[in-house]
């Protein structure tokens, strides 16, 4: 069974029909990236998968391992194994950013009816990720996000991503704000989650993030929908050409 | 009002357990007279506007009988903050020694309920008592004076520190019908004593009850003292208090209130920054739901040359919950090189909440920093979507939130184990909150 299939999903948000008819197979192990102009829908998807408040489906349907995920909250989503690694992570002041970890990972416990994660085991396995993708010790001990640089935002939200072990990693414009070390270390850490039963769907404008999360698949997204679909040679193919062709297309 | 109607809490004959001395006659007529001039406060009080008692007089209070006691095991401790301190225990205002813990009291310290020190030792407070309080422009702490009878005495030596806060559980029981009291306490801390106390106002939900209290501190020179307050009443219960502070040079005065109970809650503090280099902190949380009101007014005065102050609020309103914040800094014409500042955040969720706000600054000299914001807001949108992106349901990822913005101030409070116990009391309202509100 295929981990995501959207089919002729047609959605809106406040009243605007922003994704007109786009489909999408992704299969576990495999790389998607999805590219296109601004205003093509590439944030809107990810909103949808995810179920952010706002973004409502009106056609089609997006099933995530046969379960219809229109009808779970955003938190159910999440603990069916969805994850979104932000744009822009959010801070959020007086929060802790340990109690956070534990919270969630307590809260896929519970809808799965597992007991709460013991404490020792907790402080076992967020230090043995936290080696794994090399991020200071001193983060989680400060609220959640806040006072983080642009990088380290990124490198949290991996860390969510390592401790959570989602089945389909969503990257929405992992670039964004990063300089090119800063981008390199976030993409070793997403290298490093990677596996034959999970998925990765990459939503990029540019093409320098798939020189590190290298996709098996891309498709370029325009006017709502997805326009082409080819290798990873066609990521480079639009670095160069840029979308204009597509912008054309759809309009 | 007509000129022959008697304001409310003076038509019962009023026990009077102490022998009065001349002085405290006249200050309980001033006491008196300013109340049967002024009345119960009305909205078309300036300083009233947005809290209206009216409400409080239709109930009939009869003044607490001096004999209400409660059985050591139905004093509602879970309601109060759970501290390793001197422990003291007021029922109605009155001192019950059968259920406080003091224990060998530390050298320098005097605790005592007022209504033995008024007996045994009158000149001892007579130079303080009414000293801050007794104002045109307090009819309800006038009404106190009027009353007085018992209440908190302490008095700490030059330079001790006490290494134990002392924590004052103050009851609310109408024993046998809606109840009326007014506990008068009097906190002086010598030259450089250092002190923390902390009170925690609860209460039996048998009857309404009113609690009208009136709290008066002096600070001398370079004290400290650490002031929390705990308001948790039942839902059945009204309670007014104002806290008088006077700070000498280089004291510091800090105070929190965290106000979670109750019907209607006026927790009002006013700060005399007398000395140079005087340090003010009037801090305060509050959360209320269902119909609660709370009221937090705040005037800090800087009546001399640098000196320093502060006022951070922050409430959270669900239901038809109605919050007010009235903060005031007054800068005096020679109070220069002033620094104050004062802010107030309340978080609405739900439609039918209210909240007033009305900062004030009054500033007379030209060399000073001063600043006030207030914002009114509701729930981040994107803060709840992302942790909800993370697997944490709604319920719990909203309470994560609210806990987070009531937390912020509650970690300002200086005394690590005191707000350790105020975080806990956040905590178990929040629990509770999410028992009984959102399954509204």
């Amino acid at each position: 069974m295929a981990l995501l299939a959207i089919k002729d999903l047609r959605a809106r948000v406040e009243e605007k029909e922003i994704l007109k008819g786009l489909s999408l197979t992704i299969n576990p192990g495999e790389v998607h990236a999805i590219m296109g102009p601004n205003g093509a829908g590439k944030s809107t998807l990810s909103s949808v998968i995810t179920g952010k408040p706002g973004y409502e489906i009106t056609e089609g349907s997006v099933l995530f391992e046969g379960k219809d995920l229109a009808e779970l909250a955003a938190n159910e989503r999440a603990c069916e194994g969805i994850f979104l690694a932000f744009q822009y992570p959010v801070e959020i002041p007086g929060v802790n950013y340990t109690t956070f970890l534990k919270t969630a990972i307590n809260a896929k416990r519970k809808y799965f009816g597992e007991e709460e994660i013991d404490a020792m085991e907790f402080l076992k396995l967020m230090k043995s990720k936290i080696k794994l993708l090399k991020i200071a010790d001193d983060m989680m001990k400060r609220p959640v996000n806040v006072g983080f640089s642009g990088g380290e935002k990124k490198r949290a939200d991996v860390l969510q991503m390592a401790m959570l072990d989602p089945k389909l990693m969503i990257l929405d414009e992992m670039d964004s704000g990063l300089d090119i070390d800063a981008l390199r270390i976030a993409a070793d850490g997403v290298n490093t989650l990677r596996s034959p039963d999970k998925a990765i769907l990459c939503i990029t404008h540019y093409q320098r993030l798939l020189d590190y999360v290298v996709p098996d698949f891309v498709h370029v997204l325009a006017g709502g929908r997805i326009v082409k679909s080819g290798g990873k040679e066609l990521a480079l193919e639009l670095e160069e050409k840029g979308y204009t062709e597509f912008e054309n297309a759809a309009a | 009002m007509s000129t022959t109607e008697m304001p409310p809490f003076l038509d019962a004959a009023l026990p009077v357990p102490v022998e009065e001395t001349g002085w405290l006659a006249d200050l309980r007529q001033a006491g008196l007279d300013i109340y049967k001039r002024k009345g119960l406060p009305t909205p078309k009080v300036e300083a009233w506007k947005y809290t209206n008692l009216g409400g409080l007089a239709k109930t009939e209070f009869k003044p607490a009988a001096l004999d209400v006691t409660v059985a050591a095991d139905k004093l509602p401790l879970a309601a109060a903050l759970s501290l390793d301190a001197l422990a003291l225990v007021f029922v109605n205002g009155r001192f019950d020694p059968a259920v406080s813990d003091l224990g060998a009291l530390p050298k320098g310290l005097r605790v005592e309920s007022l209504s033995k020190v008024l007996q045994a030792e009158p000149a001892l407070v007579e130079p303080l008592l009414g000293k801050l309080a007794t104002r045109e422009d307090l009819p309800l702490a006038a009404l106190n004076t009027g009353l007085l009878t018992d209440g908190l005495f302490v008095r700490l030596a030059k330079g001790v520190t006490l290494d134990k806060a002392l924590h004052v559980v103050s009851v609310a029981s109408g024993g046998s019908s809606a109840a009326a009291f007014h506990p008068r306490n009097l906190i002086v801390l010598e030259e450089g004593a250092k002190a923390t106390i902390v009170e925690s106002h609860v209460g039996l939900p048998d009857f309404p009850t009113f609690e009208n209290s009136v709290t008066e501190v002096t600070l001398g020179e370079g004290a400290e003292l650490k002031h929390y307050r705990l308001l948790n009443g039942p839902d059945t219960s009204y309670h007014v208090g104002v806290t008088l502070a006077d700070v000498a040079a280089k004291a510091r005065y800090e105070s929190f209130a965290l106000a979670i109970g109750g019907a209607l809650t006026r927790n009002e503090v006013r700060v005399v920054l007398s000395g140079e280099g005087a340090h003010g902190v009037v801090n305060g949380s509050y959360a209320v739901h269902g119909g609660q009101h709370v009221d937090n007014t705040v005037l800090v005065d800087h009546a001399v040359p640098r000196a320093t102050s502060s006022q951070l609020f922050k409430g959270v309103l669900d239901g038809t919950g109605k919050a007010v914040f009235q903060g005031k800094v007054l800068v005096r014409r020679d109070a220069q090189e002033t620094d104050a500042q004062q802010l107030h955040k309340a978080l609405l969720l739900s439609r039918g909440a209210e909240v007033d706000t009305k900062p004030e600054l009054e500033i007379y000299a030209d060399d000073v920093k001063c600043s006030h914001g207030a914002t009114v807001g509701e729930m981040d949108a994107e803060q709840l979507f992302y942790l909800m992106a993370r697997g944490i349901d709604e319920e719990t990822a909203l309470a994560l939130l609210v806990e987070a913005f009531v937390e912020d101030v509650v970690h300002e409070i200086s005394d690590e184990v005191v707000r350790e116990a105020f975080i806990r009391k956040v905590r178990d309202w929040q629990t509770g909150r999410e028992k009984a509100v959102w399954s509204e």
